[in-house]
């Protein structure tokens, strides 16, 4: 396991060393060239069977995901099964508000949608929170089938049916993108593929990529003031010990409250986008599987580091499209990297820091995994 | 004419920085310049994995067959047949669309298979021009959406749903029918035309869940409601379990239910509890094209199933406008509108909405283990 | 609400054979969730492999129409079958899926993924099986075996359903009484087994502290594996009474029903046995009631309702969890 995570530490500490200005150049770098990847198409990583740039929308979509259920099972250590139900509530709010009872424009519902979800959140956290561990998985997996349920029988949600024609974002043209193709590692500009700047319409995912990814920075950005500060605290000591949380005068419940709900809102604005991305939503696209798929993006990210759950989240969507040519084999493949990483990689592509100094300080303590039968249980108990 | 401008490095960073050098390169292959073109594609678009992909690949293969038949005819120039795996999956569909539409060589797809996949992917078809024409989708409403690319080969559910109503109601005089869907689009919309055309004579509904397998609820209620006939939409897999268990409780009813039935899947799950059911197809008895059937077993070893007929006429729509040097997708367009040929399963005409012009729904039933015809539906 | 009062013996009849099956496959999360703590997210294949296993051991033997003690015979030899495959499977679980884990000392919801990626893998593989078989040249010859494979498989016309005897109205038939009586048998068994038994006492005193039960000299590999395997038998023998309750399997059949068995395990009490059968009763009979009263297609939602509802007041089940504390 060393020898993936040294190379990279070495890499962080170089990094830190760098002078200011050539820290902040690089990242302004990195940061466009994640903008450009649709345009620029790069071979080996482009996916040859589907758009690029739609995958690339997934991608960026379900990071957010990633990044708001990282809040409920990473900070404040909840396991919720059922947070697709936060995303379809986003979507739908976004189709009746949008298409199927109102036509409203995307500026309004985007918001709505947020705010819906968001007590949506507060009114299954409520009664729900204060039972603990594996229950609330179960309570979370139910309620996320009973959203889904309700979709299906409600004919005013549109039912099995769905809703079509989801409002795009509005669209301003100033100017035209032309695309990079390659043949073999020459590139090519190609003026005739180009994207219109800023023109979002159902041929071209660019545009809706890019608005994907500003999103997830900002709800990056916002993550990290949070994490830093007295609510990421006491999500973090609710999480390592509740009862002695709850003595050192952190109101708990109402902590668990608010990572519920804030969860449950960035799930509720990936919705919106997946719905006005998609313009056409129905039930089938919320079942169970996702909310696993979820929750896998997440431990496999290493709960509690945002850049984990987002490094997972890309890579989980990423490879079954990239690897479409094996087709059936794909999710028997899926499975069984899952079942290598939790082997090989247990604490996730990239744990969070804090978690890592705890380990090591553990081993030092000459702590024996083998000789100690209980400790998986343990641990089970805290989630 | 597409004009390529070479940057030539093949480091990203480095292709970022540098501007424009080198010469234009002109792709002549695909510039549209009237001619007849050549290694041209026609597209499969539905599911090929996955929990549909045995309907999807009834549909590939119709399409196959109509594919290679034509290569043997026009050695020399040939088209390839591009498939689209959207496992059904209407969130999956968009991504493979777009890479349909960009790809310049594709002159139509058959497909999408299903009506959720065919809302997610037909606005980005109709956007780019592309034609499509569905061997399976039969939800009404979309042929209501103004799309000028969309058409199917066969009958929509608003045309199946009457028939089936007037066949319980005209042909097994049926007192008391019931009622059961299994939430889905397709068996939904369905099963709500037949609860409307039989009124009131309806003793009782219900609805289930796609994957259910437990039905005593359902069992229950139409045991009780003594029901001489129970109208099913749905697919075969719920329905071969709900027939046996109906069957198990005793029930001595007439099972009728839909195209999404029809096929051996629902005999081979069912078993003998499956005998006597009915369906309904808007589809034409394998017998009237006895050339096809013969082709389908001999080139896939098995006997052409639900929708290969309808995939094989509609492949041979957009090969014989290919023949015909209508490759542009508004050239084609035109070349479908005025298309007037028989085909395998009918006469092959669209209407204005892409609907076909002449739509001919037959009844079909279950008689000792194999499903054969059993009259027109008129 | 008419047909729930008109026809209430049959729903809770045909209820409580559904949740005789909830409740063997609750019995192996339960199990699991007692000695370990945690989610064998993997257990629907495990019941998955036992009711393939059964089909296509009656299959091969050509077991359609027996009657007499033939048919008493075929159907212990499925039952068999089925029940020897899911034990393998369980076995081979905890030994790739699990153990390595444990050897590591993983955090805790690193082993769920485990689980989760095992439940992909296992599935898949009886998805694909035509694949390999494809290759080998012989997917015609055993068409019936492995020919479309992500489709219902059904098991030989074995049992046919008859009235054996009238309950209030209901006509109780013989897979009704065949599948109560057989895991009532089944459940009594493994309750004396643990409660009376070394290595029953062994798994009790496990999952009441690991720790001291290693002190104490119980070899808890060996009971974590043997957990396993008992929970691999009731899901085999789940899913025989499956099979003749509904007749076919498919590579996803486990999913939903793990899901209710889940369910059914948590209503009850997890960790605790008895509480495993109470729930999984429960679960079955409150999904007929509720198809009754509101239609069937809002079952899953009664039964979830009902969950939440139970674990608001009860917050630990009805019966609360107590492998290791109570007699269970």
């Amino acid at each position: 396991m060393n020898a993936v995570t040294a190379p990279l530490r070495s890499v962080r500490e170089r990094f830190r060393a760098l002078p200011r200005p050539v820290k902040y150049l690089f990242i302004v770098a990195v940061v466009v060239i994640i903008y450009l990847l649709p345009i620029i198409n790069p071979p080996l990583i482009t996916t040859q069977d589907s758009d690029f740039a739609s995958v690339l929308f997934s991608c960026a979509m379900y990071s957010l995901v990633a990044i708001g259920l990282n809040i409920v099972i990473g900070y404040a250590g909840l396991l919720d099964l059922g947070y697709v139900g936060f995303f379809a509530v986003g979507a739908f709010s976004v189709g009746v508000l949008g298409s199927a009872h109102a036509k409203l424009p995307l500026i309004i519902c985007v918001p709505a949608a947020i705010v819906v979800t968001m007590i949506s959140g507060v009114l299954l956290g409520a009664p729900t929170l204060r039972v603990r561990g594996d229950y609330l998985a179960i309570v979370t997996l139910g309620f996320g089938e009973i959203i889904r349920l309700v979709l299906v029988n409600t004919s005013w949600l549109g039912g099995p049916r769905g809703i079509s024609n989801i409002p795009a974002p509005p669209s301003l043209h100033l100017f035209d993108v032309p695309h990079m193709s390659w043949e073999g590692f020459t590139a090519y500009l190609d003026l005739t593929t180009t994207t219109k700047f800023l023109v979002f319409s159902v041929t071209d995912a660019v545009p809706y990529y890019w608005l994907a990814v500003t999103i997830v920075l900002i709800v990056l950005f916002l993550d990290w003031l949070m994490q830093n500060s007295r609510v990421g605290r006491s999500w973090e000591a609710t999480r390592e010990d509740e009862d002695a949380a709850e003595l050192m005068g952190v109101p708990t419940f109402r902590f668990k409250l608010l990572a519920f709900a804030t969860g449950a809102a960035i799930g509720g604005l990936s919705g919106a986008l997946f719905a006005t991305k998609q313009v056409f939503i129905n039930p089938d696209n919320f079942t169970i599987i996702y909310s696993v798929l979820f929750v896998a993006m997440v431990v496999v990210g290493g709960q509690g580091n945002r850049w984990g759950v987002v490094t997972a989240a890309v890579l989980l969507i990423w490879l079954p499209e990239k690897f479409r040519f094996l087709s059936d084999a794909r999710f028997l493949l899926f499975g069984m990297a899952l079942m290598a990483l939790a082997i090989f990689r247990p604490q996730g592509l990239l744990p969070p820091r804090r978690r890592l100094r705890a380990q090591r300080s553990a081993e030092r303590e000459g702590v024996n995994a083998e000789e100690d039968p209980g400790h998986i249980e343990r641990e089970v108990a805290d989630v | 004419m597409r004009s390529l401008i070479k940057l030539g490095v093949p480091v990203v960073a480095a292709a970022l920085a540098l501007t424009a050098c080198g010469g234009t390169k002109d792709n002549s292959s695909s510039s549209g310049s009237g001619g007849k073109q050549c290694d041209l594609k026609i597209g499969y678009f539905g599911a090929l994995t996955g929990d549909a992909a045995n309907l999807g690949v009834n549909i590939k293969n119709g399409v196959e067959l109509a594919v290679n038949q034509y290569n043997a005819k026009h050695s020399d120039c040939k088209v390839t047949l591009e498939t689209f795996d959207s496992q059904g999956d209407p969130s999956v569909a968009p991504a493979l669309a777009q890479k349909a539409v960009s790809d310049k060589k594709l002159v139509g797809i058959v497909g999408p298979a299903f009506s959720g996949e065919s809302k997610a992917a037909d606005p980005i078809f109709e956007q780019a021009g592309l034609n499509i024409i569905s061997a399976s989708a039969t939800n009404p409403s979309l042929s209501e959406q103004g799309w000028k690319v969309f058409h199917r080969v066969l009958g929509n559910d608003a045309t199946q749903g009457p028939a089936a109503a007037k066949y319980i109601k005209d042909v097994l005089k049926a007192q008391k029918p019931f009622v059961i869907d299994d939430s889905s689009e397709y068996g939904k919309g369905l099963a709500d035309i037949v609860r409307k055309d039989l009124g009131t004579a309806v003793v009782g509904n219900d609805a289930i869940q796609q994957k259910q397998t437990d039905f005593s609820g359902s069992v229950t209620k139409v045991t009780a409601s003594n029901a001489d006939a129970l109208f099913f939409g749905g697919y075969y897999a719920e329905a071969a379990l709900l027939t046996k268990q109906l069957r198990q409780a005793g029930w001595k009813g007439t099972f009728v239910a839909a195209d999404g039935v029809k096929d051996d899947g629902y005999i081979k799950a069912g078993g003998a509890a499956t005998e006597g059911a009915i369906m309904t197809c808007p589809c034409v008895p394998p017998d009237a094209a006895p050339q096809f059937a013969e082709a389908y077993k001999k080139a896939y070893n098995s006997d052409p199933a639900t929708y290969s007929a309808e995939a094989f006429d509609a492949a041979n729509v957009f090969l014989d406008g290919i023949a015909a040097g209508k490759t542009s997708n508004a050239d084609m367009n035109a070349f479908i509108a005025s298309y007037d040929k028989p085909g395998v399963t009918k006469q092959i005409k669209f209407d204005a909405k892409g609907e076909p012009a002449s739509v001919s729904v037959w009844a079909y039933k279950v008689e000792g283990g194999k499903i054969v015809k059993d009259q027109e539906i008129k | 609400m008419n047909l729930l009062i008109h026809h209430f013996w049959e729903l809770t009849i045909t209820g409580l054979t559904i949740g005789a099956i909830y409740a063997l496959v609750a019995l192996g999360y339960t199990l699991v969730y007692g000695v370990l703590r945690l989610i064998n997210f993997a257990h629907s294949e495990v019941f998955m492999y036992g009711s393939f296993a059964a089909v296509w051991v009656l299959m091969a033997l050509n077991a359609a129409g027996a009657t007499g003690l033939g048919l008493v015979g075929f159907l212990l030899l499925g039952g068999i079958a089925a029940m020897a495959a899911s034990a393998l499977v369980a076995f081979i679980l905890e030994l790739v899926a699990y153990r390595p884990l444990r050897k590591r000392n993983s955090p805790p919801l690193i082993a769920l993924i485990s689980a989760i990626g095992a439940s992909f893998v296992l599935s898949e593989a009886m998805g694909l099986r035509d694949k390999p078989f494809a290759w080998l040249g012989l997917d015609a010859k055993l068409a019936d075996y492995v020919g479309r494979p992500r489709e219902n498989t059904p098991l030989p016309a074995l049992l046919h359903s008859q009235k054996l005897f009238n309950f209030f109205g209901y006509n109780v038939t013989n897979v009704d009484v065949i599948i109560l009586v057989s895991a009532i048998i089944m459940m009594v068994v493994l309750d004396q087994f643990v409660r009376r038994s070394r290595l029953g006492r062994g798994i009790r005193a496990v999952a009441m502290d690991a720790e001291s039960a290693a002190l104490m000299g119980v070899n808890h590999n060996r009971v974590i594996r043997l957990t396993f395997v008992i929970g691999g038998i009731m899901a085999g023998g789940a899913a025989m009474l499956y099979l003749l309750k509904i007749g076919v399997t498919r590579y996803n059949a486990g999913f939903i029903l793990g899901i209710k068995a889940f369910t059914a395990a948590v209503l009850g009490g997890i960790g605790n046995l008895r509480g495993a059968l109470l729930g999984g009763f429960v679960l079955g009979v409150a999904e007929n009631y509720g198809s009754a009263l509101v239609g069937s297609q809002w079952k899953d939602v009664v039964a979830f309702v009902l969950l939440i509802v139970i674990l608001l007041f009860r917050p630990t089940g009805l019966l609360g969890e107590s492998l290791g504390k109570a007699r269970a």
